[in-house]
């Protein structure tokens, strides 16, 4: 049990390291989802805001680790 | 779906260099185990990791074609994005100072010391323990090299080249290990973890999109534009969180 729970640690760890980070991608991830349902005609948008939600979540994070 | 050529270089590429990573990684720790315990727990251990992750991508393989095209771009890219940001954000971190850079030498010492308390311990149970040890290496770190074959290659075609890629890091590291027998400590981890965070994370851009239906201009070509993008951001954030050698964590 101990040795199954360590291999689910292990693997979350595989994508998983700063929760923060890991959060902002996900709610970029939604957000595009979001924009590409609600402006079907212009799906680009949605791409637009996927891109730039990545690259802020991405420094945004290394800012906060910086300061520490 | 559009042409995979233009894919095929950067997937190779992509899966190359990472591979060289983890294997790197993996082949510090069986040559830990073998200092310490000889090749017989190191290969046995290693051999059995392999053998397991080749049931996992023979197990895997069957299942991924069932799932419909643009969930399994939008899963994948998803987690591409997890796997590359966390990478390459690590890897801005150290170029910036912020934490250490990762030592072979020293993850070859605290292995070996680690081996050597366990034998003083148990002995008796040693040698399961090293295979153990060998095993875990090899089965973690090639987790992550058959995501990177697999996620790189979702849907587009370039599954070989990308898995050539993959065994050709690994031949390359495994023979230059036998040949040296020792770490491999010279690799420019960092930097190559540097260049695949970056294009890991464009391709997890990439088919995220594709996955949420977006029509990216230059179809295949638009993963150049995100990891220029994701390059360019990255030399800012190195540059905003730089800190004095002196005042790096230990």
């Amino acid at each position: 049990m101990n040795m199954l729970a360590q291999a689910l640690r292990e693997l979350v760890g595989m994508f998983v390291d700063d929760g923060a980070l890991a959060l902002a991608i996900v709610t970029a991830v939604i957000s595009a989802a979001m924009v590409a349902a609600l402006v079907p005609q212009a799906p680009l948008v949605a791409g637009g805001v996927l891109v730039l939600g990545c690259l802020g979540a991405l420094l945004l994070s290394v800012i906060k680790a910086g300061r520490r | 779906m559009t042409n995979a050529l233009p894919l095929i270089w950067p997937a190779m590429a992509a899966a190359f260099l990472a591979s060289l990573v983890e294997a790197v990684e993996a082949l510090t720790v069986v040559l830990a185990v073998a200092t310490v315990r000889g090749w017989r727990p190191a290969g046995s251990g290693a051999l059995a990791g392999l053998a397991i992750l080749a049931v996992i991508v023979v197990a895997l393989g069957p299942i991924l074609d069932r799932v419909p095209l643009h969930l399994l771009q939008l899963v994948i890219g998803i987690l591409l994005l997890l796997f590359g940001m966390r990478w390459l954000r690590k890897a801005i971190l150290r170029s910036a100072g912020v934490i250490p850079l990762h030592d072979e030498t020293l993850t070859f010492a605290n292995e070996t010391a680690e081996l050597r308390e366990q034998a003083r311990r148990n002995e008796a149970r040693l040698d399961w323990l090293a295979g153990l040890t060998s095993f875990k290496a090899v089965l973690l770190e090639g987790l992550e090299v058959v995501f990177i074959v697999i996620a790189l290659s979702a849907g587009r075609g370039t599954l070989v080249s990308a898995s050539a890629g993959a065994v050709l890091a690994c031949l390359l590291v495994v023979g230059v290990g036998f040949i040296v027998h020792r770490p491999l400590a010279r690799v420019p981890e960092n930097t190559l973890k540097f260049a695949v965070g970056i294009m890991l994370s464009a391709f997890g851009v990439f088919w995220t999109g594709e996955g949420l239906g977006v029509p990216w201009p230059g179809e295949d070509l638009a993963i150049i534009g995100f990891a220029g993008l994701f390059l360019v951001v990255s030399a800012a954030a190195v540059a905003v969180a730089r800190r004095p050698r002196a005042e790096v964590l230990s």
